[in-house]
């Protein structure tokens, strides 16, 4: 197979359009047989072949403009003579890659004649080309191969090789012909958004379109609970530039404390004792002294509320809720531990009522449970800050004289609406928050 | 503006070396008469006593600069030709390499072991060889094999100052070949970072010594016809600069890795492993090896050197097939 590439017809012409091909694969060729018609900004002309044989794959199809010097079709010039040359593996030697020599084995005996350096040669060996229908305008998908740049490429574009025209040997896609595929569907998009792709391009980049995967999928009706917390967090995100922190607190003696308790507490209020009461105890406490994260952003003013009223974020099978905690900062531990246990069980029953989801100041989120131990929330509009509670591992750290000791370590991560405060609160109520925590037990 | 050849280089940082620090001394075959590349002609002069003729003897050059610099001398060794080194290896990868990790980093050994090396100068088969692959396998050794005189100079510096054993490979073809404009040229100061020479996007080249240069001459030619070559200046070989090979691998999808040692087991073979085991997803070409064929280095009649060597018109060649791939 010899590759016929596009000429340079006139100086300074740099691309031309195939306006149509006048022979088909399969065709006869005589020497100067006028393959196509091409138009460039200058002159339109019929391109004479160089080659006599027959004509194989066309690569560039009608309408499509490629550079100078790109193949636009093959011409099988051994169709003449019968391909007596031994198939596959072509004696095609690997210039500079392996050479025989006094020391060499007898290629008869040698176990393993390296292969040809570019296995893509071998698409275009009479052989193969002999096994692909004439008919076929492009290589068949079978007998392509592609790189792993060009399969990586596809998968995260979602472009379907098969359509694809490449300039490679042998009509190999290129790395660079996925590419210009994907930049000239980028550009496509952005200047005309509704136009449908031509044949060319592959597959487009429908909703259905899953890299990789047959396409097929469920659809999943969302509840309406789905739909509130969706448009909830997402005009969280919109309406609201939220920033991030994050503190590591030693909470050794926190841990410590619960062990001693937990049996106890078990037996004496029926319910478990987990970290999360102390936790809250911990940020109402601290949002006493920092009353700017204990509000509301309501239209153009800053609500500060006197009660502390926290939202505890629970995930349950039907979703996101985060029931209410009113007046949490009256509460003991023992009285927070009975009344999210409450809030929990009836959340995951489906018997919350109104008022225990509403009217929240704050919101504390227990990643912890999921084992996270560092998460970005999305502040509970319009509430303006959300704090989490980290999973508490434990940790090599440094201590006091430099020694190096194991202890319980717990992230705090607290995300907060920038239009409300600034990081002077938020770091202040971090730091803050982390001294009580280390101080408990 | 000072233009300086690669001999130049290293004979003017041997001689600031000299001067600077009373610890440093110079061994090996003639070096008092000034060598037979004339690298450190006039030194002799300029510093008596600080050249050192030794016998025609490559483990003892070795052994006895690894003598030295465990009392605190920075020897700085010749062996005039890298053919002649072998009788070191002992020496080098043995003893040497190991100093710093037989004593848990407690001990350091500082010694640069300076050896023209490579071909195209009609050497035949005793002065011409490649001699990297043996040396680059030895953890504990640094193998440096720069390109252009900056480089040679900064890294030879580099190299002296480093506190453990150096090798410090001075390719003989390019000695007088290799010219360069001193003055803000750009040079690489530490060991073990390469240098990407000439940007591109349709293929990458990888090479060092006067391969680099064939390279470059390659790419120029190549540019004419359209192909865009990203050519890669390893400078070091160990340790090697992964990173740069990686991105420069990624960045074109296909790559082209030249030296002139022969082909089996030559130091290519590293870096095409390092690219297909980390940037196998990235590749578009099977990556291409372009070296010396499998034959002891290397003839002498020039007709014969040529067939072994690979040069500009070959790699020219290599690098349209990867294009068109």
């Amino acid at each position: 197979m010899t590759s016929v590439t596009m000429p340079q017809l006139g100086e300074s012409v740099t691309e031309g359009t195939i306006l149509k091909w006048l022979k088909q694969p399969g065709d006869r060729i005589a020497l100067d047989d006028s393959l196509c018609e091409i138009e460039t900004e200058k002159v339109t002309a019929e391109l004479p072949s160089p080659f006599e044989g027959t004509m194989g794959a066309i690569l560039v199809p009608e309408g499509e403009t490629v550079d100078v010097g790109a193949p636009l079709c093959e011409v099988d010039v051994s169709a003449a003579v019968p391909a007596a040359v031994p198939a596959q593996n072509g004696a095609v030697a690997a210039a500079g890659s392996w050479s025989g020599g006094p020391m060499a084995i007898p290629p008869d005996e040698a176990p393993a004649q390296p292969e040809p350096a570019l296995p893509a040669a071998r698409a275009a060996s009479p052989a193969s080309a002999a096994r692909a229908p004439a008919s076929q305008s492009r290589p068949e998908a079978r007998e392509r191969f592609y790189s792993p740049a060009v399969m990586r490429l596809a998968h995260e574009h979602a472009i379907d090789l098969v359509n694809v025209s490449g300039t490679g040997i042998g009509g190999r896609v290129t790395r660079k012909d996925v590419e210009r595929l994907i930049n000239a569907r980028t550009a496509k998009a952005a200047a005309t958004p509704a136009q449908p792709e031509s044949a060319i391009e592959a597959a487009p980049a429908a909703p259905a379109a899953r890299p990789g995967g047959s396409g097929a999928y469920v659809t999943v009706t969302l509840s309406p609970t789905r739909r509130t917390i969706a448009e909830n967090l997402k005009r969280s995100n919109l309406e609201a530039p939220q920033a991030w922190t994050m503190v590591e607190a030693d909470v050794t003696g926190l841990v410590a404390l619960r062990e001693r308790e937990k049996a106890r507490f078990q037996l004496q209020e029926g319910v478990e004792l987990t970290l999360l009461p102390y936790f809250t105890a911990a940020v109402c406490e601290t949002l006493r002294d920092f009353p700017n994260l204990n509000a509301r952003w309501e239209g153009e003013e800053l609500r500060q509320y006197d009660s502390i009223d926290i939202g505890i974020a629970v995930a349950s099978e039907n979703g996101l809720v985060v029931p209410v905690l009113h007046g949490a900062a009256d509460l003991s531990v023992a009285g927070l531990a009975k009344r999210i246990a409450d809030l929990v069980q009836r959340a995951h029953a489906r018997k919350l009522r109104i008022e225990d989801i509403e009217g929240g100041t704050f919101t504390v989120n227990n990643t912890g449970s999921f084992g996270s131990i560092a998460s970005k929330p999305i502040v509970n509009y319009p509430q303006v800050a959300i704090v989490t509670m980290e999973r508490a591992v434990k940790r090599p750290v440094v201590v006091a004289n430099d020694a190096i000791a194991v202890r319980s370590m717990m992230n705090v991560c607290l995300s907060f609406d920038h239009r409300a405060m600034d990081g002077l609160d938020a770091g202040g109520f971090l730091a803050a928050l982390k001294r009580r925590l280390e101080a408990i037990g | 503006m000072v233009v300086s050849t690669v001999l130049e280089a290293v004979r003017s940082t041997l001689d600031e070396a000299l001067g600077a620090d009373d610890s440093i001394f110079i061994i090996g075959e003639d070096v008092e008469a000034g060598g037979v590349f004339r690298a450190t002609e006039g030194l002799n002069a300029k510093y008596p006593g600080r050249l050192i003729d030794s016998p025609l003897a490559e483990s003892s050059i070795i052994g006895i600069s690894i003598g030295a610099a465990h009392y605190g001398m920075r020897p700085v060794a010749e062996i005039q030709f890298a053919d002649f080194i072998h009788s070191g290896f002992d020496q080098l990868c043995s003893e040497a390499s190991r100093w710093c990790y037989r004593t848990s980093g407690s001990a350091n050994l500082p010694m640069v072991v300076r050896t023209p090396w490579g071909g195209g100068v009609h050497g035949g088969q005793h002065h011409s060889q490649s001699i990297e692959a043996y040396y680059a396998h030895m953890p504990g050794l640094k193998v440096v094999a720069p390109a252009f005189p900056a480089d040679y100079r900064s890294l030879l510096k580099a190299a002296i100052a480093d506190p453990n054993p150096v090798l410090f490979l001075e390719h003989k073809r390019t000695y007088r070949l290799i010219r360069q404009e001193m003055d803000g040229a750009p040079a690489e100061t530490r060991i073990g970072r390469a240098r990407v020479t000439r940007q591109g996007t349709d293929l990458t080249i990888i090479a060092y010594g006067l391969m680099l240069h064939e390279s470059l001459a390659a790419a120029e030619e190549l540019a004419k016809e359209g192909i865009d070559c990203l050519v890669v200046d390893l400078l070091s070989l160990l340790p090697l600069d992964v990173g740069t090979i990686l991105e420069s691998a990624r960045a074109t999808g296909k790559v082209l890795v030249v030296h002139e040692d022969t082909l089996t087991g030559g130091f290519g073979g590293e870096i095409v492993a390092i690219i297909a085991e980390h940037a196998f997803e990235h590749l578009d070409a099977p990556i291409r090896r372009l070296a010396g064929p499998d034959i002891p280095s290397m003839p002498y009649h020039h007709a014969m050197e040529s067939f072994f060597m690979p040069d500009r018109t070959k790699i020219a060649a290599a690098a349209r097939e990867l294009a068109a791939y």
